[in-house]
This record gives C-alpha cells, sequence and structure tokens, in this order.
C-alpha cells in the first residue's frame, strides 16, 4: 500500500469516525438535559408540588397546582380551536379541492407554522385580550391553538393522501357517496397518522412560553372561569428561573422536569402508535 | 395532486347529471362545504394575522417609517457551533449507520427537537450562564483578550451566551433536515465515485455533500428563521439591554426579547404599537427566510429523486 492511499484511508476513517462522534454530541445532549432535570428537579417534585398553590415570597414550600391546571385548561381550549380546524380542513384539501385552493391554504398552513411563537402572541393579543379588555385563558388559549393548526393540518393531509386509492374506488364501487366513503373508510383507515398527528401538535404547545406572556399573563393563585388571567406551567418556569430565590429555582426545576417528562412521554406514545400501525406507510 | 377527480366523475361543483339538491341531500354537498369552510379560515386567520399586525403597527409607521431598527441575534457562533457539528451527525446517520441505527437516532434527535425553549432558557441560565462567567469567558479573555470582540467584564449573560443557547437549540433542526436531504442523493453518485477507486469520505464530502449543497444550505436557513423566532431562551440568557456593542461578552437585546419583555408594560399607544412593528418585522424577517429555505430545499430533492441509504 502507498503512503498516499495509507493517508487517504486514514483521513476517510478519521473523518468518518468524527462525524460519528458529532451524532453522539447531538444525541447525548438529550440524555443531559434529562439527566440534569432529574438531577436537579427531581427531590423538589412531591405531593405539595401537585396540590399547593405556590407560596409568597420568602416562605419556602408551595407548589404549582394552579399552574398545572392553568395549563391544562389551556391545552383543552387549544385542542378545541386547533383539531377541528386542522382535521376537517385536512380532509378538505385531500379529499375535495382542486389544484388552486389546496395550494393557497397549505401556503397559508405553512406561513402561519413559520410565524414566531412570540408573534402569534401578539396577534392573540389584539384580538382577543383588547377587545375583551383584560388577559385571559380564552386568549392564551386561542394562541396555542392557532399553533397547532398548521401542524395538525398538514401531517393529517399527508397521512390521508398516503391511504390507498384503491380502498376509495372499493367503497365508491360498493355505491357509497362521498361523505360516507370518507367517514367510514378513509378515517378509520388513517386514524393511527391522524392521532399521532394531533399529539405531536398538542405536545409542541404544551411546552411554549412566549405566546402565553401577555395573553394568559400568569397568576399566583387560582383562575376561576375562563376570562380571567391564569398561570400555566411554561409561564411559571420563566418566571420562577429569573427570579432571584434560591427556593424557587428548585421549582423551576421540578415544573422543567414535569413538563419534559409529559412532553417526551406525549412524543414517544405519538410515535409508537404511528410504528405499530399497517394501514399508512410513510 | 387531486387523487379523487380520476376516481369520481361527479366530484366539484360541475357534475353533469345531478342537481346540485341530489347532491345537497347526499351529504357530500355538505362534507364538501363544512369542511371547505374550516379550510378556508385557515387562509383568514392567516391573513388576519398579517392585517392585525399591519394595522397594529400603524402609528410608528406613519411617525418612523421602517427605519428604526434594533439589533438582533445574527450571531456568527451559532453558525460556526451548530453547522459543522449537525451536518457531520447528518453525513453519519445517512452515510454510515445502518438504517436501523439511523432511525434510532433520529428518534433522539426528533425528541431533542420536541425539549420546549424554555427548558434550553433553564438550563442555559444555570448551567452555561454560570460555565461562561467563571470559566470560558475569562479563559477567552486571556487567550484572545486583544480583538475588540473579546473585550468587557464577564457578565456571562450576553450575545456569546445566546448564540451557544441558540446553536444547541437549533442542531437538531439541521440534523432532521440535512438528513433527508443526503437521503435523497442517488445512489448511483456514491456508487460511481466508489468504482473510480475513491475512499468512502472522499465520496462522501466530494460527491455527496456537493450535491446536497443547497438543500444543506436550505437548513441552515432553516434554522436560522427558528433561532431568529426564538424568544424564551434567549431573553433568559442575552441580558436584555439595549446596547449595541463589539464585544460578544456584553449583554444585548434580540428583536424577540424587546417584545416578551416590554409588551405587558408599555404605555401609551405609541410604545405598544412601535413593539407590534417590530412583531411585524420580525414576522417578514421569518417568512423570507423560510421561504428562501424550502425552496433550497424542494430543489434539491427534486434533483436527487432517490432514495440512497447506505
Amino acid at each position: 500500500m502507498s503512503p498516499r492511499l495509507r493517508w487517504r484511508k486514514f483521513v476517510s476513517g478519521f473523518m468518518l469516525a468524527m462525524t460519528g462522534v458529532c451524532a453522539l454530541v447531538a444525541v447525548s445532549v438529550l440524555i443531559f438535559i434529562l439527566g440534569y432535570l432529574v438531577y436537579h428537579g427531581g427531590t423538589s417534585v412531591s405531593w405539595n408540588f401537585f396540590t399547593k398553590l405556590p407560596a409568597p415570597v420568602g416562605e419556602a414550600g408551595g407548589g404549582m397546582a394552579n399552574a398545572i391546571v392553568g395549563s391544562a385548561k389551556l391545552l383543552l381550549l387549544a385542542t378545541l380551536v386547533g383539531v377541528p380546524i386542522g382535521f376537517l380542513g385536512a380532509i378538505y384539501l385531500a379529499e375535495f379541492s382542486g389544484g388552486t385552493t389546496a395550494f393557497v391554504v397549505r401556503y397559508a398552513a405553512d406561513l402561519l407554522n413559520g410565524v414566531p411563537s412570540i408573534v402569534i402572541g401578539i396577534f392573540a393579543y389584539s384580538l382577543v385580550v383588547l377587545p375583551f379588555k383584560h388577559f385571559s385563558t380564552l386568549a392564551g388559549g386561542f394562541a396555542l391553538g392557532l399553533m397547532m393548526i398548521p401542524i395538525t393540518l398538514r401531517s393529517t393531509e399527508e397521512f390521508l393522501r398516503a391511504v390507498p386509492n384503491a380502498l376509495r374506488e372499493a367503497a365508491m364501487a360498493l355505491g357509497a357517496s362521498k361523505s360516507r366513503t370518507i367517514a367510514t373508510v378513509i378515517v378509520p383507515a388513517a386514524y393511527r397518522g391522524i392521532l399521532t398527528a394531533v399529539l405531536l401538535a398538542f405536545a409542541r404547545v404544551a411546552g411554549e412560553t412566549a405566546p402565553l406572556l401577555f395573553t394568559a399573563l400568569g397568576n399566583r393563585f387560582w383562575s376561576p372561569g375562563w376570562n380571567q388571567p391564569t398561570a400555566s406551567l411554561p409561564a411559571m418556569i420563566y418566571t420562577y428561573a429569573i427570579a432571584p430565590y434560591e427556593d424557587w429555582h428548585r421549582q423551576a426545576w421540578a415544573a422543567g422536569l414535569v413538563l419534559l417528562g409529559l412532553i417526551l412521554v406525549i412524543n414517544i406514545v405519538a410515535r409508537g402508535i404511528l410504528s405499530r400501525g399497517i394501514s399508512v406507510p410513510r | 395532486v387531486a387523487t379523487t377527480t380520476t376516481i369520481e366523475p361527479g366530484a366539484g361543483p360541475i357534475s353533469g347529471s345531478r342537481s346540485f339538491l341530489a347532491k345537497l341531500r347526499e351529504g357530500d354537498e355538505i362534507a364538501r362545504l363544512i369542511t371547505f369552510l374550516f379550510a378556508a379560515s385557515v387562509v383568514l386567520l392567516t391573513l388576519l394575522l398579517v392585517f392585525e399586525l399591519w394595522l397594529g403597527s400603524a402609528l410608528p409607521r406613519h411617525k418612523f417609517g421602517f427605519s428604526f431598527f434594533r439589533t438582533s441575534v445574527w450571531d456568527p457562533i451559532l453558525l460556526i457551533l451548530a453547522v459543522p457539528l449537525g451536518i457531520g451527525a447528518a453525513i453519519f446517520l445517512s452515510e454510515l449507520a445502518p438504517a436501523r441505527l439511523s432511525d434510532t437516532l433520529e428518534f433522539f434527535i426528533d425528541l431533542l427537537a420536541a425539549v420546549p425553549s424554555v427548558i434550553y432558557g433553564l438550563l442555559g441560565v444555570f448551567i452555561v450562564v454560570p460555565l461562561m462567567r467563571s470559566y470560558i469567558q475569562p479563559g477567552l479573555k486571556g487567550t484572545l483578550g486583544f480583538l475588540p470582540l473579546f473585550k468587557g467584564p464577564a457578565y456571562g449573560v450576553g450575545l456569546l451566551t445566546a448564540g451557544i443557547v441558540l446553536a444547541i437549540m437549533v442542531i437538531p433542526y439541521i440534523i432532521s433536515v440535512s438528513r433527508e436531504v443526503l437521503l435523497s442523493v442517488p445512489r448511483d453518485q456514491r456508487e460511481a465515485a466508489l468504482s473510480l477507486g475513491s475512499t468512502h469520505w472522499e465520496s462522501t464530502w466530494k460527491v455527496v455533500v456537493p450535491f446536497a449543497r443547497t438543500g444543506i444550505m436550505g437548513s441552515i436557513f432553516l434554522a436560522l428563521a427558528r433561532a431568529l423566532g426564538e424568544t424564551m431562551a434567549v431573553t433568559m440568557v442575552i441580558g436584555n439591554t439595549p446596547t449595541i456593542s463589539a464585544s460578544l461578552f456584553s449583554p444585548g437585546y434580540s428583536i424577540a426579547a424587546v417584545i416578551a419583555n416590554e409588551f405587558t408594560e408599555a404605555t401609551g399607544d405609541l410604545y405598544l404599537q412601535s413593539l407590534i412593528e417590530l412583531g411585524l418585522v420580525l414576522f417578514i424577517l421569518t417568512f423570507i427566510l423560510n421561504g428562501f429555505a424550502r425552496l433550497l430545499i424542494v430543489a434539491t430533492s427534486q434533483r436527487g429523486g432517490g432514495t440512497g441509504h447506505a
């Protein structure tokens, strides 16, 4: 083997090994984040964390019960806004529309998907907060729902399109109307994919903070009804992390752990649903 | 594209034989209308968003025009750190790793992309900032202190720190998109290079990567758009000071951070509307970057076509 060839082989092996290191570093970031959160937040996640209101400044203890309920309410609203529009819009795109309309809708959805979350917050502020004259759960839920629309729409459409045409033709040949075909054949065939799309969109907005800053605002107490400012887990993490109190930092870690755990579990479940499905090839 | 029109001749508004009423009774037309309304609402909401931003920023636009800009984090740090690492990992996933391992790692990368930004901010505040303050910044000052880039007191927070946190955040996006693009390079290209006697690395670096170059550029622009619109992590570590300084150590500000910090405290219409105008600027910038990125990525995938898994 000539020295030059040996050198080339060495470079090849070395550089390829380096790419492996890059991949390893990227993946280890995730493990590091998880490990660090468990290490720091694990001890602070207690029964009190889930059941108590935040303690006044200077007093130890307290929890984030109001933030957890607030997040749940916000996400419920977001799902009510985002999923119907995303799902039914996707059915229109995949089953009914022709070229131009579909292009316009798809373009709008992509545009909406690229909008920075803080700008979504401004939009919800001027559309919901200003007319009602105060910050509310409603406004926050609307902002999050708006973010869910494009994600649900685009992936649901892809899964509907992946349903083989033979299924549509078979249903039609049996005399089913188009709407019946969609309701009883196409959507059931793609339901795993659709469920995955909805779950991923849900997980994505569950951790969003920026659009909540001036829509749901935040609250140190329970937020009755839908028309009051409310606390939420991500916003609490933000407030607690930049505050100068040691006890708040501990709570921020705990909240981070709970939030990240929730999001990762939803992600894993969503992908699990998809991989077990045989109906929709990707 | 329209898969269904070939199946049912009666689809669409211009059906020959049956009347509109008959179709209405069958439910098809109702389903069509309802789903159309929901699809149209997506377009309407998007238009409304642009309209509201435009309307909401009328006052400062008439007063100052688009002339007042603040700095945003166009941090070269982000690119220097994230691009090599991201592309390196993408090359490993597409060229070297067996399909099974590649898919498993991609699963982890997807999970990493799902970590919310406020968590990155949390880790930034409590890990990166102290690390920067006590080790990295004094170290850089000791070795490269003669450059204006590395002057000034080591606060911990600042442009450099924000750049590093953003770099870590956007790496998963660069990896996922670059991997897709690299996998769409036809197998023939690799085999041709190998048959001419090149090593594995030479075929990758001199043939596959150049072939996918535009798509990889697209992934970088996509990452830039993400970083530009990113609010929480940046706000938490950048220091929030409205000054422009040559030093990477000094605290700075980004458009998104300004909005996040000052929106609820804005007094008076002009102040509030100026912040909305910043939102409009941010929207336009990310719109341009995203569009450009998508163009580059689509161009590569169309040129490639086949999947060339190693």
